[in-house]
């Protein structure tokens, strides 16, 4: 029986399709075409040698057609193939790791995230150089049904194998149950934080909780790892604050609008006034919660004017940042979720002369012939300090 | 000098180190001597002078189709038959020139494009059957592959724009009949590329060789009557005009819209390039840059339009090939000029017919390296692409990395000499690395390579500490050359192999001023 993985093709970059078929005797036979032969052919089959060994496997046919992929990659493919034959179930070939960050702060500035979908290398290896605040390996909606079993070895690789510079490393895990097949993958390579999608109750979040503290004592790991549930439903929306509240380790909620305005059967609008309710109640349960409010996704990429005015309606909400589906939106968003320069030097102000109220013991604050309440002083507290994180001050 | 013996062909090394043929083609050659280091010398090759009373009193020039002008030029074998690319892929009359050639059964002659195209793959049965025995000019596609595998009788040459008008010039190429595709044109031979159903814009490329070669055909799909305003080509220069239905196709002329690239990571490198123009103060007024026409210099070009109307500055010139992306920049009143020496779109086309600021020029006026100065150098920064860059910035742009040939010189060599000369690549394509440690072919000298842009950093060339200062508190991530070269291999799985070439140098590379700087090898 052969099977396969990978994709290859004239627009296909980045990978490489197999076709494997096990033998009997004969040793490994490998039928190589690749783009890049002249330069990496050999390398590229002593990679593979060394994965089919690595994975117990002695005789065997491979064709390959390889278009340009990364050693993470050639690894992925070549283990997909030999797990759909059934075999090796139990062994992994895992690529050199590179060196990666401590893990992420739980509050962290998180204004933009940026999805790569987890069965398109090609997107992986770059995706932190556009400077997001944090990169999305999806096993979920961007990933067929099909190719799941396949990213999620890509998607493991990548988080071993890439480095993604200072970017929080989040994974979207697919819903339970095959989400926890997803967790007993990739938590072993440390991911900073799991997405949790379509969540509707606090015991979905308990449930992936359980599953991780289980998978952390079988890899002696002690880091964090933090959770963002997607709320998607109006179930969802109504659990908002038992969902944020369910465990320490959750440190934002966000919501998905494409599966919300489907659920409630309304069209989604650029001005989001279908949503509004359940942003605004996201926005306070988070708060009520102690954890960030993160939006949606704004998916019409060509339309950058539009993300700017929703991020800044967004922001005006409560929201604390959005997710990206490409490179291009993510300056929009950190410009939109940061206070500007004038609000920072408000606050900035605001700050100093409370913190000369404190010198000299006076019970209020006051700036020129203001008076300034309590909750005001609160406010540019806060802001200066998101401002601080955004390296907007020094 | 050492010389080397490899078959018949003596081998002589260059001041790069580069082993190059002592004689090519039948002609002794000179090695590369080093940025400065050869001062072409000599007086301008000249045509025989004809006189009024060979044509006809009336102006009119026409002659029934090319097989009767070429019989009338006297088309004899071993001639030098020239053409021009500005209709790029959509050229038909190079190769309806070399067929009636071929009719009318003469053998061994050179064909001396400006540049080949894909489309002309047909001239590889030429080469086959004997009617053409070489080309000299750049050579991709198809007819690169025929003569990387050493399959073309004599030696391919490869000269930048400017150094094929010094050939010219100097004698060193002879045309004897130079065929000239031409848009418009009038029976007396005035033409022109503006106008036309053809319109391709500048017709520069042609101009040395209506002015040197012997004889002259203009071959036209627009027959206007005298005159032909503008006349980029003088019919004082032109024997024979030649009307046909059609000079090429007009969709592969010229693109409808440039397409400037979608790809994240090479938008990333434009938006570099951009902000270290900015940034370095090169981007202020008065000042000059130009742009190739490939999806990152064209979104450069973009991303700088918007940073200069936010700063409020504005550019005397701006150097083309030019696009929408240039013509967007005059009538915005963000440059006084566009300098053009091709033009790649139907804005552009729209703009040099009618728009006076907007100025076809020549390779004498822009890139002539033997004569009284140059524009190339006038230029502030120049942001252009190669294949292979290395450790020592020298960098490749007419092979891939496994030696066979990928394309022509162009006017890539002569802009090096701009202020600041800027190469925009990724730092890997398909798993291969970018940065070398020697690139396959040398095309560029590292000398006048100041600045290597890519997706992971931008490396400053050691020898250009004005730019490392004035890059400094910048933000940009500035780093060295090795760093990227080494994150990249990591990337990659490691260096990758060398490919193997032959020994037989099947084209050479000419430096700007006629001497050889590198050689072609065979690959099978």
């Amino acid at each position: 029986m052969t099977t396969t993985a990978g994709f290859h093709g004239k627009d296909v970059r980045s990978d490489l399709h197999v076709a494997f078929e096990p033998r009997e005797t004969g040793g490994i036979q490998i039928a190589l075409e690749s783009r890049v032969a002249p330069y990496y052919g050999d390398g590229l089959r002593a990679q593979i040698h060394d994965v089919l060994v690595t994975l117990g496997i002695e005789h065997a046919q491979l064709t390959v057609h390889d278009e340009g992929a990364l050693p993470f990659v050639v690894g992925a493919r070549i283990e997909a193939a030999v797990k759909r034959a059934g075999l090796a179930s139990e062994k992994s070939w895992l690529p050199e790791p590179a060196t990666h960050p401590s893990a992420s702060a739980r509050d962290r500035v998180r204004r933009s995230r940026l999805y790569l979908p987890g069965s398109e290398p090609k997107y992986f290896i770059n995706a932190a150089l556009h400077g997001p605040d944090a990169i999305i390996l999806d096993l979920e909606d961007s990933v067929h049904q099909q190719e799941k079993d396949a990213s999620r070895l890509l998607v493991r690789n990548a988080l071993r194998a890439v480095d993604f510079g200072l970017c929080e490393r989040i994974v979207r895990i697919n819903q339970l149950p095959l989400g926890l097949v997803d967790l007993a993958a990739i938590i072993a390579e440390q991911p900073d934080l799991i997405l949790l999608p379509k969540t509707e109750y606090a015991e979905q979040v308990q449930s992936v909780d359980q599953a991780i503290a289980e998978l952390k004592r079988r890899h002696k790991l002690s880091r964090d790892f933090w959770l963002m549930p997607i709320l998607e439903s109006g179930l969802g929306i109504e659990n908002a604050f038992a969902i944020a509240s369910a465990s320490p380790n959750v440190v934002a909620i966000t919501i998905g609008l494409e599966d919300y305005t489907a659920d409630l059967g309304v069209v989604k609008t650029v001005t989001g006034s279908e949503s509004l309710y359940a942003r605004g109640r996201l926005v306070n349960a988070a708060h009520a919660a102690r954890v960030q409010a993160i939006d949606s996704v704004w998916g019409d990429v060509g339309d950058r004017e539009g993300l700017r005015r929703w991020c800044e309606s967004s922001r005006a909400l409560g929201f604390d940042g959005i997710g990206c589906i490409h490179p291009s939106q993510i300056a929009i968003a950190h410009q939109a979720y940061a206070p500007s320069q004038a609000e920072i030097e408000k606050a900035q102000s605001i700050v100093a002369a409370f913190e000369e109220a404190q010198h000299k013991g006076l019970g209020v604050v006051s700036l020129g012939s203001k008076m300034i309440d309590p909750p005001v002083v609160q406010r540019a507290l806060k802001l200066v300090a998101r401002a601080k994180a955004m390296g907007k001050v020094q | 000098m050492t010389i080397t013996e490899t078959g018949k062909l003596e081998l002589a090394q260059n001041a790069a180190g580069r082993r190059v043929p002592t004689i090519v083609n039948g002609r002794a050659q000179t090695p590369y001597a080093g940025i400065g280091g050869h001062s072409p010398t000599g007086c301008k090759a000249a045509p025989p002078v004809r006189s009024s009373k060979d044509y006809p009193e009336n102006g009119d020039k026409r002659v029934p189709d090319l097989e009767t002008a070429l019989r009338q030029c006297g088309l004899r074998d071993g001639m030098v038959i020239s053409s021009h690319h500005h209709l790029r892929d959509g050229d038909k009359v190079a190769l309806l020139a070399l067929d009636a050639a071929a009719r009318i059964g003469v053998r061994d002659l050179m064909w001396f494009p400006s540049a080949s195209f894909p489309s002309q793959k047909s001239a590889i049965d030429l080469m086959d059957s004997g009617v053409v025995h070489h080309i000299e000019g750049s050579m991709n596609g198809p007819l690169g592959d025929y003569c990387t595998q050493g399959k073309m009788r004599g030696m391919g040459v490869l000269r930048s724009h400017g150094g094929r008008w010094q050939a010219i010039q100097d004698g060193e190429v002879h045309i004897d009949i130079a065929v000239i595709a031409a848009p418009t044109a009038d029976f007396f031979g005035n033409a022109d590329g503006s106008h036309g159903k053809s319109a391709c814009g500048s017709l520069g490329f042609a101009l040395a060789d209506s002015i040197y070669a012997d004889r002259v055909i203009v071959v036209t799909d627009n027959l206007v009557p005298f005159p032909c305003i503008p006349w980029q080509i003088q019919g004082n220069n032109v024997d024979y005009v030649v009307e046909v239905p059609s000079i090429g196709d007009p969709a592969k002329i010229v693109s409808g819209t440039t397409q400037i690239t979608r790809s994240p990571d090479r938008l990333l490198i434009a938006d570099y390039v951009a902000r270290f123009v900015r940034d370095t103060g090169i981007m202020r007024d008065g000042f000059s840059f130009q742009a190739g026409a490939g999806g990152i210099t064209l979104a450069f070009v973009d991303y700088l339009r918007r940073m200069m109307k936010d700063a409020g500055v504005k550019a005397r010139f701006v150097r083309g090939g030019s696009t929408k992306y240039l013509v967007e920049l005059l009538q915005e009143g963000l440059t006084d000029y566009i300098l053009d020496g091709q033009t790649f779109d139907l804005d552009g086309v729209k703009s040099i017919a009618s728009d006076p600021r907007h100025v076809a020029t020549s390779p004498f006026t822009s890139y002539n390296y033997h004569g009284k100065g140059n524009f190339a150098s006038l230029i502030d920064v120049v942001v252009l692409g190669a294949t292979e860059v290395d450790v020592n910035f020298n960098a490749n742009v007419v092979t891939h990395s496994d030696g066979r040939l990928l394309h022509g010189i162009g006017g890539w060599q002569n802009c090096l000499f701009a202020g600041c000369t800027i190469l925009a690549v990724p730092s890997f394509r398909d798993r291969i690395p970018v940065i070398v440690d020697e690139v396959t072919t040398l095309t560029g000298p590292g000398e006048l390579i100041d600045v290597i842009a890519t997706e992971r950093g931008i490396a400053i060339n050691p020898r250009r500490q004005d730019l490392m200062d004035a890059a400094r508190g910048s933000g940009l991530p500035i780093r060295p050359i090795q760093d990227i070269k080494a994150e990249v291999e990591k990337i990659c799985g490691g260096k990758p192999a060398r490919p193997k070439l032959g020994d037989r140098a099947v084209a050479v590379v000419k430096w700007v001023d006629g001497t050889l700087l590198d050689s072609v090898w065979q690959v099978d």
